[in-house]
This record gives C-alpha cells, structure tokens and sequence, in this order.
C-alpha cells in the first residue's frame, strides 16, 4: 500500500506543519518541504484544509464485552472508535466477569486482533478483585498478560488503606492506577448534580462534595506512595484546583475530563432527560467554565470520552431507575474540535490531548511523524458537518444527549498497519 | 352566554407549567362543582362515556377514592389498578404497563409513583391524558390546587397570605406544588424545619427559610404540617421523635404563634401527637376535614378541563 | 334607534318591559296557586329574564316567588364536540322541586337542545309536579320536539342570524337585536 499526503497540515503536540507524506507498507518513507511526486501509488490525497493527526487515543471506553454484548461488544467498540478517528483505546474493567484476572485481559485483546479493524485495543484491569473494593488483584500477572493500568472504574475503591496498598504494589510494576474519585456515602442514590435542578426535578442530588472529597483523598494517597495516579472524568471547579495545586506541588498526578463537561451543564436533564445522565453528574455553568480553564492552562493532561453504552430499555425508563453513562467514541473529536474553534485550547493542545499524552500517561510509545517511523494517523476534515442521528452512529446503543445535534468536524481517514482506511459517513 | 376559554394542555403534571391565570380559572370550576356535592343526587351526565383508570404504584386510600368519587359523580367509568411490589417484582415495565392501558382506549390515567418524573414520561408516550397524583419529591399539583381552595374558603383571597410549611420539606411533593402555585399568585410562602429538611436552594424558588417555629409561623395567616416520616431519623434527618416534637410540633402551646384567626392544614396522614396534637386537630381551625371535601371538587375539575373541548365539529 | 354591525332592534327599550309584563301576567293566569310555584331562570339570560318575571309578579300581587337558576353546562349534548370548555356557572335551587310547579325561563329559544338539558339537570332536583316554559324570543329552527307555554315574541330567522336579548344590569340597556352571525362561537344553539 503506497500513499501519498500533499498540502495536508500536519499537526502534532509541537506544533502545526506543513510537510508532505510518503507512506508505503505502513512506515513512513518521507516527509518532505516539497510536494511528493511519486507514481504509481493507490492513494493520492492533496487537499489543504484537511488535516493530519498522531493517531486518536481515546484511555476511558467501556467495551462491555464480556458479559454486556446487548449494549455494545469489542468489534462494535471498535467500529464506532473507527468512526471517530480514534486508533487506539484503553478499555475499562467492569465488564462480566470483571477483567481482574490475566485469562480476561488475554481474551480482550484476542478479540480486538481478530476483527482486523485499526484500532488498538489496550484493557485496563481492575484494582480489586470483582471490583469488590476487598483484595488487589495479581497485577504482575495481569501486567504481563497486556494491561496497561488498573482502575475500579464504575465505582471507588472505598476503603482507605486497601487503596494505599494498591497504589504502593502498583508502583512496584510501575503501573499507573486510575481513581475513580467518589465519596460513596455522599453520593449513594443520588441522581443528578446537587443544586437548584435536583430540587426542580425532585430527585435526590449527588453533592459536588463527594467528588471534591475524593479527588482530595486519591490526590493525598498519590502523595503518600509516589505512585503514579490519573484521575478520571474530573467535573468539578474544585476538583481542577485540588488538582492544579497538587501538580504544583510536585506531586506525580495526571487528570482526565469529557466532552460532555466542558460543554453541558445540569439543565440537560430538564424534562427527566436519562441521555444526561451520568456519573459523575452534568454540573453548573461555572464548572464548565474551570473545566475549559483546567484544559487552557494544561492542569487537565487529557480529554478521554467516558464511553458507557446502554441499551434503550436501560434508558427510556424511570429516571430513578436508568443507568448512568452516555457513549462518546465518535463524538469525541467534533466536541473537541469546537474547543479549538471557541479559542479555548489550539490544535497542539488537541494533538497532546487527544493522542499523545494518554498513551504517554499509560506507558505505550505515541506515534511519531518521522521518517522511519510506522504510520498511525488520522486525518481530520475540520470543516465537516454532519448530524448525529441514530444511523449514522456505529456504536450498538445511542445513548447521548447530542443526539440529532449538528456536529462540525471528522475524521475521514485512518491510516494504519499497513492499511488505508476511509471511513464512511 | 358561556365564555370560551380553552384549556391547552393533555395533561395534568406539575403546577410548574402552568400560569397564574390557568391556576386561578381550575380554582374557579372547582368552586362550581362544589355545589354538585351538595345536593342530594350527586352526579351529574358531563363525562358520560369516559373511562379513568387510576394507576397506583404507592398505596393511598384517601386520593385514589377522591378521585374515583370525582370521576363517578360526572359519570365517566372508572377502574382501578393498584401496582403491588409483587406484580413491578414480574418484571413489566412502566412502558409496557402503559402501552397495555392505551389498548383498552382509556380516555385518562391518573398516576402516583414514587419515581420523579413518571407522569411526565408517560405523557410523551401516550395519547391518553395523564393526571399526576404524586411523582416521587417532585409535584402533587391536584393536592396544592384543594389546598388553595381550601385557603380561598376560609381566607377570602388567594392572594398577599403569609402561609407557613412546616416539616420534612425536602421530601415533600405536596410543599413543593404548594410553593409553586402559592407564589404565582403572590403569597409569602415559608418552609418551616430543621436545616436537614430544608436545603438553601429553595430560596431561590422563593421560599423563605426559618429553623424556629415560633419565628416560622409568627404572624402567620395558614400554618400547613407535614407528615414527619420516620424512616428518615434512620438515615440522619433528626435524632428522635421526641426532639421532633419538642421543637417542631404545632400543639396547644405553638398554635398561638400565628395570628390569631389563622388556619390549620395537613395533607394526611396524620401521626397524631407528633407533628400535629389531637388539641390542634379538633379545634375549629383545623381545617383538615374540609380539605377532603374540596379535593373531590378540585379533581373533577380537573377530570373536565381535560376531557371535554375536543374538536370542534364546525 | 341605530345599525351597528348590521344589527336590527327588534324589541326597543319602551317595549321591553311591557313584553316581560305580558309573560307575567300569562303565568299568573295559567298558574293561580303560586304557593307551589317555582321560577328556575337559565343561565345566564334566563336569570336575568326570571329576575324580572319575579319582580312584575310581585308588584301585581304582593307575592315573593321561590326562584332558582340552573346552569346546563354539565348537561349539555355536545360536550365533547364544541372545541372549547364553557365555563360551568354554579347552579342554585333553594329546595327540592318534588310536586312543584316549575317555570323554566330563558331568554331565546332556539333548537330546543338547551331546554332539554335543563329538564334533564331539574330532574336531579325532585320530580316536579309540572314543568313550563317561559322565552322572550322564540325564533324557531327547533331540533327537538319542544315548544314554549309563554312566549314574549316569535321571530322568524335565518341560521345566519343571532338573537341578543340584553339586559340593563349587564349590557346597559334592555332591548332585543338581531345580529348577522361573523362566525364566532356562541352558546350551544337554544
């Protein structure tokens, strides 16, 4: 496979460039000032408004294989990471049975092999065994066999000192741990964020304090054992600024957030709308605010989606009673996008953001756009605009309060061991 | 010459979505149809033909028969289906119960549930209309409605009352409908409690918040009391009954607080001796008795606006 | 005397209470025992009308009727077809209407439909002895075998007319017009 990229801009944590590409067999055989003249190759593409990336990186995926297949299952993950432009996720533990054993991380990567699709998969195993918050899991092992972190996900790790020992013994395979930071007790059956809606709704609130409390503990924890701790779907304005302070202080910690908090707030669920719902809940305006401010100046290291599908039966529902989550593998990059059109970050920050730096963060070398180097990239039409309509999505479930917005921006093309991908839609 | 005022909505929710004057003109055809009560036939042939199905997911005696009553005097039929644990335990879901009930073409479906926000769901789903007897903490619109009437009654006006909420008031869908409508019609409207019942944010709907009774109801023209649920002293909400009732019972003592003419209301059940005395219950102030009667009134109202108009044949 | 929205007086306000006297005395002739007579004005022209019925009754013989009024709202025939919610007026009958001698009144009659449902709410009321009907205007096109005892005036019209019987204590003045209809709704042909 022989291809060749003219005018495109390429852009990197770096910076943005305009150089041109020759790719054959999947390496990199040129990058060059001038435009490539090369003759008989299979994929010619000159076009200077697109765009081309490293590779999307997406380090918060919920596969619900095994155990979950009727919302969503490895090769259809993958399907809908395709469409997004995103080439490599980390997928999360709480599947059935939980990934807490090496037999289950080993199954999980099979999969992914199997289906051909240019997306690599990396499983995230748990931190206890069956999530049950009691024993560590044998994280040698499970190292080994391709994890690439541990997390609970889903739910904290409740206790104290079974957290501590786990960050220490991780830190002894030099594997990162992601917290899940909830204060249990606060939160428990609560609903939506705390505040003026949960009242107007009538429903019981998840205070902001829960969420502060935690991060303040997993962040106080990180400091104790020097281990490697990355905080994920960070909500709140406080939780930014205990974060801000502790990287400042020195302390060896990275955070996630979503699209979905920089960009909504809690009156989504006006009218008991369960696509809003989510764990940790949409907050208020002033959170989006320090979200977006938290991405400007570099305290959140990375913007990962969260996807959780659910079947509709799980959705259209009680309020009280549906399940908490929305997906994101394909929405992540025009919500990211629009970011970058609102000034908030610029398109290296998107590069570091989106695909450098959560696999930095997970110990897997990011791809680099050298001569020499193997070709894992994704190019982007920026100006694209399409609907998010149930048929154009790929994941199983459509679980999302953007459902029928307009979305500006995809990815189009893949390029990747080896294989030229276009993606359809 | 009848006036022709049009009631636009399929359903009745939330007092939330409607407007001061929608409020006031339920008020007034419940009044009408109070007289329907008083004679010695009670039925009139209005909803002839119609069918009411009451769906009830939590027990409740008193406003399932106001509402059977209500339904039966304007002839419409009525069915009633209590939802025990057992059967939601079988596992049929809220969406097939209702897809169930618009097979048999019922023209109304008056709904209680103890999740937020059910009535409004089924609303979307269905073409029947949908009357909201209690959703969770959210609303209980037709209880605030017999309420007002209630304090129209004694009171004269709607309209410039101090009224007074006193209780557990965060888990309370019928302080929440009363705050609602009261205040649209321009009422000073108190949550009376301890700090655990009563969270800041209601200031912002409009509430003002007292943690002293004798400061909560001083001056007050209606005193409304709330049933204390005791599953909440379980879960941290206050210590013990008898520190409850200590600070926060409207007894002999404290019903003098408020003005001296003032009323005495409570939606019921009443836990007698605690959040309310049998001394406040039986003195001519409480007016808990007559609330029953307007309820019946309130929701054939109701029953009415939303089932006749229809389309015009011209 | 003017014409306003093409608008035709029928009964001028020198004429009017001399028409509701006639009635009167009609009534009073045909009923002599008033002990057990009972008007029931229907709402709202018919109350008006009743009103003075009572007060010409009075004047003539000294004698305080027993009068009620009946709102038919809750009765009507076509409820569910008109488009919108009349507004239900209270109904008042000071006492059971067993073995009474009952005057309905109403201001116009038309296809009889109105009067149907008052007969049918008065029966929730008692079983009366006897039931007459007492209009000001009759203007025919009836829809029902129903037909006035006392009639103050027969008009023929067109479907495309309207009878406005107006009051002094609503309207300003007493008198009687005949309107073209502009394709509004009214109450339920009467």
């Amino acid at each position: 496979m022989k291809i060749k990229l003219n005018n495109l801009t390429i852009v990197t944590s770096s910076g943005l460039f305009k150089k041109n590409l020759l790719i054959e067999k999947g390496i990199i055989k040129q990058v060059s000032d001038k435009p490539i003249y090369a003759k008989f190759v299979d994929v010619a593409i000159d076009d200077k408004d697109l765009l081309v990336f490293p590779g999307f990186f997406d380090m918060h995926v919920h596969l619900r294989e095994p155990g979950f297949e009727y919302r969503e299952d490895i090769e259809s993950g993958m399907k809908a990471a395709v469409n997004g432009g995103i080439t490599g996720i980390a997928c999360m533990a709480n599947t059935n049975p939980v990934n807490d054993n090496a037999v289950i991380t080993h199954f999980i990567k099979c999969r992914a092999e199997q289906t051909e699709l240019p997306v690599s998969v990396y499983p995230v195993a748990a931190i206890t065994k069956g999530l049950k918050g009691e024993q560590i899991v044998e994280m040698g092992d499970l190292k080994n066999a391709g994890a690439v972190a541990f997390s609970d996900d889903g739910s904290a790790v409740e206790n104290s000192e079974i957290l501590r020992r786990a960050l220490e013994y991780a830190k002894s395979f030099d594997m990162p741990i992601i917290c899940h930071s909830e204060e249990k007790s606060l939160s428990k059956d609560g609903q939506v964020n705390e505040g003026i809606i949960s009242i107007k709704l009538g429903l019981k609130g998840i205070p902001r304090e829960s969420e502060i409390i935690g991060i303040f503990r997993d962040i106080t924890l990180a400091k104790l054992t020097k281990s490697r701790v990355h905080i994920a779907h960070v909500s709140t304005e406080e939780g930014v600024d205990l974060i801000r302070k502790a990287k400042r202080a020195g302390i060896y910690v990275t955070c996630e957030t979503c699209p979905h908090y920089f960009h909504l707030t809690e009156e989504e669920v006006l009218g008991y709308n369960t696509f809003a719902k989510v764990n940790p809940p949409l907050r208020t305006y002033k959170d989006v605010l320090a979200i977006r401010e938290g991405l400007r100046d570099g305290t959140i290291d990375v913007i990962a989606s969260d996807h959780a599908p659910h079947h509709i039966d799980e959705k259209d529902i009680e309020f009280e009673k549906a399940n908490f989550g929305m997906i994101g593998l394909e929405t992540l990059l025009p919500l990211t996008l629009e970011l970058v059109r609102q000034g908030v970050i610029d398109f290296k920050d998107l590069a570091e953001k989106l695909s450098r730096k959560p696999r930095q963060i997970l110990g897997i070398n990011p791809p680099v756009i050298k001569e020499g180097e193997e070709a894992n990239l994704t190019i982007v039409d920026p100006n694209y605009k399409w609907v998010l309509t149930k048929e154009s999505i790929c994941s199983k479930s459509f679980n999302t309060p953007f459902l029928g917005k307009t979305m500006k921006g995809k990815a189009i093309y893949i390029i990747k061991g080896g294989q030229f991908f276009e993606i359809n839609k | 010459m009848a006036e022709k005022i049009k009631w636009v909505h399929k359903d009745f929710i939330s007092l939330d979505n409607l407007s001061k004057e929608e409020i006031l003109y339920v008020l007034d055809v419940a009044s009408s149809f109070e007289e329907v009560l008083k004679r010695d036939v009670k039925k009139v042939p209005t909803l002839r033909g119609k069918s009411v199905l009451t769906l009830f997911y939590e027990p409740s005696t008193r406003t399932r028969t106001s509402f059977e009553m209500a339904a039966k005097i304007l002839s419409a039929d009525t069915i009633n289906v209590s939802v025990s644990t057992s059967s939601v335990s079988k596992g049929e879901t809220l969406l097939d119960t209702i897809k169930n009930i618009e097979a048999m073409s019922v023209d109304v479906v008056v709904i209680r549930h103890s999740c937020s926000g059910v009535p409004e769901f089924l609303a979307k789903k269905t073409k029947a209309s949908i009357i909201n007897a209690g959703d969770g903490r959210h609303e209980h619109p037709t209880q605030a409605l017999l309420d007002m009437l209630t304090i129209k009654a004694f009171k004269n006006t709607l309209q410039g009352l101090k009224i007074a909420i006193v209780g557990d008031i965060l888990h309370s869908r019928v302080a929440r409908s009363n705050l609602i409508g009261l205040k649209k019609l321009g009422n000073e409207v108190r949550f009376v409690g301890p700090a655990t019942f009563i969270p800041e944010c209601f200031k912002e709907l409009g509430a003002e918040i007292y943690y002293s009774l004798e400061e909560g109801i001083y001056d007050a023209d209606v005193v409304m009391v709330l049933r204390l649920q005791k599953e909440r002293m379980g879960a941290g909400f206050y210590p013990s009954e008898r520190e409850y009732a200590r600070f926060f019972s409207i007894n002999k003592k404290t019903m003098h607080y408020a003005k001296k003419d003032a009323i005495f209301m409570h939606p019921g059940p009443v836990n007698r001796g605690l959040e309310i005395t049998s001394d406040v219950l039986n003195d001519k102030r409480c007016v808990v008795l007559n609330q029953v009667t307007k309820g019946v009134a309130v929701r054939m109202a109701v029953l009415y606006l939303l089932l006749t108009g229809g389309k015009s044949e011209n | 005397m003017s014409r306003n929205m093409k608008e035709l007086i029928i009964i001028d306000e020198k004429t009017f209470p001399r028409v509701v006297n006639r009635i009167a005395h009609e009534i009073m002739e045909k009923n002599p025992n008033l002990e057990d007579l009972v008007l029931i004005g229907i709402k709202k022209g018919g109350s008006l009308l009743k009103e003075r019925i009572k007060e010409a009754i009075k004047k003539q013989e000294g004698v305080d009727l027993i009068t009620g009024d009946i709102d038919i709202t809750m009765y009507r025939d076509d409820i569910f077809k008109i488009g919108f919610q009349p507004k239900v007026e209270t109904t008042e009958i000071p006492c059971s209407l067993d073995n009474k001698n009952v005057v309905l009144i109403d201001d116009v009659l038309y296809t009889g439909r109105t009067v149907r449902a008052a007969i049918d709410a008065l029966f929730d009321f008692g079983r009366p002895k006897r039931i007459q009907l007492a209009v000001f205007i009759d203007r025919g096109h009836r829809e029902l075998p129903i037909q006035a005892d006392f009639v103050g005036k027969f008009l023929p019209t067109s479907k495309k007319e309207i009878v406005v019987v107006m009051f002094k204590e609503e309207d300003g003045k007493d008198c009687v017009v005949l309107r073209e209809k502009n394709g509004r709704k009214n109450k339920m042909g009467s």
